[in-house]
């Protein structure tokens, strides 16, 4: 009894144990709504603009933008820049090699990003960057300590700095602050990475709107074959006692 | 005679058709207080089913090459005609063969299901469940992520901690010095051919035993000591057709909702049957912060790290974690209890049975985690209670106190 007493206690803990393994920077609420074909647009575009220099989406064909409401004419005439047909897949010119040489790392493809780093993580990572001197971009951020990636959206964000403060012996960033404003406010600016990181996660799996309609219809059709079945069983078992 | 009758004697005097179908169905006298438990060794059957027909769609579209890997399955899950139901269905139907036959391990253990003279479907069992684990491992590679790749590179250098040959073992394995071009082809091979036709020789040979001795039920009682004088049909038998096909068909409606809500609504469930990490192509020279087995394997893994290494070598825990397998085959030789369902065991069998669920969950949890040492105290309190149930099983089964058994099925 008491082995199992103190299993019980044990049995207790155990949560804590989870907690445990958390840690790092808070990440802030994504707000992700694939409903909104605005939006989806908005963020299509930024991604074509800004990331699609460097970062490659080579599971992604131009074309399947149509999925998200764009025609295939507005696709040819808005987002053709590295491609010269909409059925072609988002590749990059640079190759990883040049872009190790350049960056220290090669730019990952970004079509699951967002099933790899989370929505979260992406919102939260494109608007915590701050200008770090030490760095050889001049740029570092807060959830990606030292990262490779210079600060490619700063003239819509501007610049942050850090706000540090003492926690215990370290000095450690409170918050960033905006030192030089860039083209939109601050707000308008998490409203377009909002965006993009929606564009991000409809990306990761273009069909995933469809796949919960489907997934609508078949449970349906589950729910009235049971009630057929059970009854059907009821039928045959009502002389076994 | 009718031409359908003509013809089927044709067949039958040429093949035994009937015979076989009276054998296995229609004159296959099943107890007739089956429960709940007894939909999971059907369903089991539909999941095999299931993967090999999604496999074979999946094997028609994906690269086994470790530079097209990775993107051929998004490339299967954007560009073939639903391919990503197809990727999907196989990936939850990974998970759920587990599910369900992890629930149809703990319906054998609760009515003695492993007891004589069902030993060898027991033993088949086990089989089927070592050849499902080699072949979930061996699946997972395929996709090339940084879990699949890091996951195998982890399990193959267990065998690297064998003494003296483990080195060369575990290149033999691989084909390389690490998981590579070469692992990627063969473990395709393996797993596309190699082990589903072992798998299905051994269903095979499970429910051959299981027609020839007849099924256990939740009672744990003999239905053949009673049979009728003129027909000797067991009086608490009914036939498998059509009164529990139609029963299974409710059975499998319901888990195929379950399937269904997973599949359509959360295919990642939460990075349980597809990791955040592994929509990362592998990369042989970035180590992932924190490398854990699918769910299914981890109760095996936190026992495996649970075991502090001797002289630097993991291989004791290696061996542990053996062990912990191998244990299993005993099982019918270990119980030593009058009764064989847990309705009429006595309070000790059922405590240590509560415990050893617990251990294994536990295990199953604390493989997840990163190893920390108060998880390491958790994991080696649960791999004790893990084998203790096995060890001890001889003693505290016959000591119980056990209540009578009744002469028929109940209920």
């Amino acid at each position: 009894m008491k082995r199992l007493k103190n299993f019980l206690l044990l049995l207790a803990a155990a949560p804590v144990l989870a907690f445990a393994s958390a840690g790092g920077v808070h990440l802030d609420k994504a707000p992700v709504n694939l409903a909104d074909q605005d939006s989806l647009q908005r963020g299509a575009r930024m991604f074509v603009n800004y990331c699609l220099n460097c970062h490659s989406a080579s599971a992604m064909r131009y074309s399947r933008l149509q999925d998200i409401g764009l025609t295939e004419e507005q696709i040819k005439d808005n987002l053709l820049f590295a491609a010269d047909k909409p059925g072609e897949l988002m590749k990059v010119a640079m190759t990883r090699r040049e872009a190790k040489a350049w960056f220290g790392a090669a730019p990952p493809d970004l079509s699951v990003v967002a099933r790899s780093r989370g929505a979260d993580w992406l919102y939260t990572y494109l608007r915590t960057f701050y200008r770090d001197d030490s760095r050889a971009t001049g740029w570092n951020n807060l959830v990606f300590d030292k990262v490779g990636m210079p600060h490619v959206l700063w003239t819509l964000q501007g610049e942050m700095v850090p706000v540090h403060k003492k926690h215990g012996e370290h000095d450690v960033i409170e918050r960033l602050e905006l030192a030089k404003p860039g083209s939109v406010t601050l707000a308008e600016y998490d409203a377009q990475v909002g965006d993009l990181v929606n564009y991000l996660v409809w990306m990761g799996e273009p069909g995933q709107l469809q796949r919960k309609q489907l997934g609508l219809i078949v449970l349906a059709f589950l729910a009235i074959f049971f009630v057929v079945a059970y009854y059907l069983k009821k039928e045959f078992w009502k002389d076994i006692h | 005679m009718s031409a359908l009758q003509k013809m089927m004697g044709w067949i039958d005097d040429r093949f035994p058709l009937t015979s076989t179908y009276k054998a296995h169905l229609s004159e296959y006298y099943a107890p007739k207080n089956f429960n709940f438990w007894y939909f999971f060794g059907s369903l089991a059957l539909l999941v095999l089913v299931l993967q090999i027909v999604t496999g074979i769609f999946l094997t028609m579209n994906y690269k086994p090459d470790a530079d097209l890997a990775f993107m051929s399955v998004e490339y299967i899950m954007r560009d073939v005609d639903w391919g990503w139901l197809i990727r999907y269905m196989h990936s939850t139907g990974a998970s759920m063969f587990f599910v369900v036959v992890y629930l149809h391990m703990f319906r054998g253990l609760m009515y003695g299901s492993y007891r004589k003279p069902r030993e060898l479907i027991w033993i088949f069992g086990v089989m089927i469940y070592l050849a499902l684990m080699a072949e979930a491992f061996m699946g997972y590679l395929l996709p090339w992520g940084q879990m699949s790749y890091w996951g195998a590179q982890v399990i193959v250098n267990l065998f690297a901690a064998v003494p003296f040959i483990g080195e060369d073992l575990s290149i033999w394995i691989r084909g390389d010095y690490v998981i590579g071009d070469a692992t990627l082809n063969r473990f395709f091979a393996f797993h596309v051919i190699a082990l589903p036709l072992v798998l299905l020789g051994l269903v095979v040979v499970h429910l051959v035993a299981l027609h020839e001795v007849g099924s256990n039920n939740p009672d744990g009682v003999e239905i053949k000591k009673h049979k009728d004088p003129v027909t000797h049909i067991p009086l608490d038998g009914i036939p498998f057709h059509p009164y529990y096909t139609v029963k299974d068909i409710v059975g499998v409606i319901v888990f195929l909702m379950v399937f269904s809500a997973i599949m359509f609504f959360a295919p990642e469930m939460g990075g349980y049957f597809l990791e955040a990490a592994n929509f990362v192509p592998a990369d042989p020279l970035q180590t992932p912060q924190h490398i854990a087995p699918l769910w299914y394997f981890t109760p095996f893994y936190a026992i495996l790290r649970a075991v502090p290494p001797l002289f630097g070598s993991q291989f004791p825990g290696v061996v542990a974690m053996g062990m912990s397998i191998v244990l299993m085959f005993f099982l019918p030789w270990l119980d030593r209890s009058k009764v064989k369902s847990i309705r009429y065991r006595g309070p000790i069998y059922k405590v240590a049975l509560a415990l050893f669920i617990i251990s294994f969950v536990g295990l199953g949890y604390l493989g997840l985690l990163p190893s920390t040492p108060v998880a390491t105290i958790f994991a080696q309190v649960f791999s004790v209670i893990y084998f203790l149930f096995f060890l001890l099983m001889p003693w505290y089964t016959s000591i119980d106190k056990t209540k009578p058994e009744p002469e028929r099925v109940t209920g």
